[in-house]
């Protein structure tokens, strides 16, 4: 492992072992598909049980602020597209940079969404339990709404965080990648893409569906 | 890297602790499982005999009502996720799979090694949950059984099983791997022997239905924490949706505790009946169709739990199509045996046993699949019966026969072959003993979970209570002469069986590298009439 040409001894080549992390990485992305599936799926059943109380909770959201974080992560993810691409014909400073633009998008993200938007959320009493800021009928559906809100995030966010880890990791390996051997920035960048799709499931569900009607 | 012409064994690789506790070696992997796993599976087993104990009377002997549903919940949880799940893969499965590919380790040995790790660190909280008091929800975890109703340390036990989760996927996903990616040279398809293929069905499920159990329990967490009703009806939760999240893993769980059963079984039958196993693509495509219509059919546990009648027509439906891989599998094995050079060698008598007790645990299967059937027969012992058939019959028997198997490949030591027929002939009467009386039982309406019972049901129950005892026997009996054999057993050749496989081409125990030179595969699986032609 230690010099350039290596590859681990259960590998034929550097090209094998690549093909085979890129495999891994897909399969590791479906396992977490259904990771979140149950949230997903659990949100849009309590939902159809009891649409005007999420209404409710989805209109004390903040739209703009989920707006501007869905712009972030796509721009992350793009920015991490290009540095990807630019390793791939071995020119590592752009790799870098792009990467360092991508890691900031990301943080953020997470500044924006627990620095600001969940301490406004906070201060509005939105958090469930007895102090719970909505009242009247809607009030157990929507502090429902909330449960699922906080609990999707919190998770997307450590999802996101682990990303920015992975991130930084590859950023500080930078002297080790060339053209033809990168697969580590392959895979991560692979795994920051797939907390983008998860975010943009998330997205609607907690900012449009109320809105609609 | 040593690549010295001399062969060192996995074994010799290395005598130190930090050689074993680190290493990313598969085949030494595997023996960390197997000491984890039959650790497990001996407390699991003390809770059942506990359970036995206490039903040999119909008042019960154990005293509280309270401790019973803690001890039957303790078994299931460890038998379920601490042995049956990972039994064969982890075991038989890690040391096997490169070998039988040919190649010289799993695709991510590191990922191997942190699977154990996590499956370790998954069992001692298991334990702590247990010692400080256990759980009274029964394996399944129904809502209110985990509300605040429950005064158990429903938290703990859950997160062992969350651990456990991560583990499973790791092994799956590096199986997946291994499979497509490092099959030897001339290794297609069809020329891997059919353990491979039932252990790539397991882990598409372990893969696949693991996250969703492991998101449901973290929902259920989140309930019990923070109060807010996701399951909960008492808070507006909706205990349905846990039951239908449930069983959408643990209903393919079922499968993964019984396919790489008949992986075991389709290599043993063709090795002691000196003929090629009988319609090989069959038996193949008959795992993939288990492992994918086991993900549509978990409805069948919820028929009388309130759900539409149609949703529980298509269910019902569904569920009776299992039975056609199943059934496939079962014709194929007898058809291997059918005019073959029969040798009755331990692993083959489990075998034998195996198509037998599975063929039950199948059938009445279908009992329980039949919706009015089912309304008289859910919640009775007919159902524990039903599913030990599958699960201990089945499943323990498959184990039991795949150790034997390769117990000289993997110690490099022949077990004493007298004592291994005693012990599989033993195992095969108690557990008749112990399960076929429950079928009556439950026909006659003896719920299950119960702590007491109508004096009318005490014969069977003392039957049943007396089978367990013969079966512990039949359990302990295996510890004890195969680890006699691993000191002085007789040092075992590379291929003691004649069998075919990869496997058997390299030195018992196999060298660190496991092949000296890669493999080129010409030949498909299970070429015995041409080895039987050469030893004539």
């Amino acid at each position: 492992m230690s010099n350039a040409a290596a590859h681990d001894f259960q590998f034929a080549s550097a090209e094998h072992q690549r093909e085979t992390a890129i495999s891994g990485i897909w399969l590791f992305l479906a396992s977490e598909a259904l990771f979140f599936g149950p949230i997903f799926l659990s949100w849009i059943y309590a939902r159809h049980a009891d649409p005007s109380a999420f209404d409710a909770g989805a209109r004390q959201t903040d739209l703009m602020i989920g707006l501007t974080n869905t712009a972030l992560l796509i721009a992350s993810s793009f920015a991490y597209s290009v540095g990807l691409a630019y390793i791939g014909f071995g020119r590592r400073r752009g790799m870098v940079v792009w990467l360092a633009i991508a890691w900031a998008l990301g943080a953020a993200f997470v500044g924006l969404k627990f620095g600001v938007e969940w301490q406004m959320d906070l201060r509005k009493g939105l958090f469930p339990g007895p102090n719970f800021g909505i009242h009247g009928p809607e009030r157990s559906g929507a502090q429902l709404f909330f449960a699922f809100y906080f609990f999707g995030t919190a998770l997307h966010g450590l999802h996101l965080v682990v990303g920015l880890g992975l991130l930084a990791w590859v950023i500080f390996r930078a002297e080790r990648y060339t053209a033809e051997r990168h697969s580590p920035v392959h895979v991560v960048g692979l795994y920051w893409s797939f907390v983008d799709i998860i975010w943009l499931i998330l997205f609607p569900l907690i900012y449009l569906m109320g809105r609609a009607s | 890297m040593t690549h010295a012409p001399a062969q060192v064994s996995y074994l010799d690789d290395g005598h130190t602790l930090r050689s074993w506790l680190l290493t990313t070696d598969h085949k030494r992997i595997a023996i960390l499982y197997i000491v984890a796993i039959t650790f497990f599976f001996f407390a699991g087993g003390f809770a059942a005999f506990l359970i036995r104990y206490n039903l040999s009377s119909p008042n019960g002997l154990i005293g509280s009502a309270e401790t019973y549903n803690r001890l039957f919940s303790m078994h299931g949880i460890l038998m379920v996720w601490f042995f049956l799940v990972p039994a064969v893969p982890v075991t038989l499965g890690n040391f096997l799979v490169p070998l039988m590919l040919g190649a010289r380790d799993l695709a991510f040995p590191r990922l191997n090694l942190l699977s154990w790790y996590l499956f370790l660190a998954a069992g001692l909280v298991a334990l702590y949950a247990i010692v400080i008091g256990g759980v009274d929800t029964g394996w399944t975890f129904y809502t209110p059984l985990t509300s605040f109703y429950s005064k158990g340390h429903v938290v703990a036990a859950v997160a062992a099983i969350f651990i456990a989760g991560f583990s499973s996927i790791a092994t799956g996903l590096n199986f997946i791997v291994t499979i497509h990616k490092l099959r030897a040279p001339g290794m297609t398809w069809y020329k891997m022997p059919v353990f491979l293929w039932s252990l790539y069905a397991t882990s598409v499920i372990l893969v696949l239905a693991t996250p969703v159990l492991a998101m449901t329990l973290l929902l259920l967490v989140f309930e019990r924490i923070f109060g807010i009703g996701v399951f909960d009806p008492a808070i507006g939760g909706d205990p349905l949706l846990f039951q239908h999240l449930f069983w959408f893993y643990s209903h393919p769980a079922v499968y993964v505790m019984i396919l790489p059963g008949f992986g075991v079984i389709s290599e043993i039958i063709p090795a002691f009946s000196r003929k090629e196993l009988f319609g090989y693509k069959f038996v193949v495509w008959a795992s993939i169709a288990i492992a994918v219509i086991g993900f549509l059919v978990w409805g069948h546990h919820m028929f009388v739990a309130g759900t539409s009648l149609y949703s529980a027509l298509v269910f019902s439906l569904l569920s009776y199509m299992v039975a056609v891989p199943s059934a496939i599998k079962v014709f194929n094995w007898i058809g291997t045996m059918h005019k073959g050079y029969i040798r009755f060698d331990a692993p083959m008598l489990y075998a034998i046993g195996f198509i037998g007790l599975f063929t039950t645990g199948g059938l009445t299967g279908l009992f329980l699949a039949a919706l009015a059937a089912d309304v008289h027969l859910t919640q009775t012992y007919f159902v524990v019966a039903h599913f030990h058939y599958v699960m201990v019959g089945g499943m323990v028997s498959a184990y039991f026969a795949g150790l034997h198997f390769w117990w000289p490949k993997i110690t490099g030591r022949l077990y004493p072959e007298m004592w291994g027929r005693a012990g599989a002939i033993i195992i095969f009467v108690g557990f008749n003993l112990t399960f076929f009386p429950q079928f009556l039982l439950g026909y006659l309406g003896m719920p299950r979970r119960y702590f007491a019972y109508p004096p009318h049901f005490e014969a069977l129950n003392l039957l049943s209570s007396s089978g367990a005892l013969i079966l512990a026997v039949g359990y302990i009996l295996p510890l004890g002469y195969l680890a006699w054999s691993l000191f002085y057993g007789e040092r075992a050749p590379a291929n003691p069986w004649g069998a075919t496989g990869l496997e058997w081409t390299t030195p018992s125990p196999p060298p660190t590298e496991n092949f000296p030179v890669t493999p080129i595969v010409t030949q498909a699986p299970y070429q015995y009439r041409q080895a039987v032609a050469v030893e004539r």
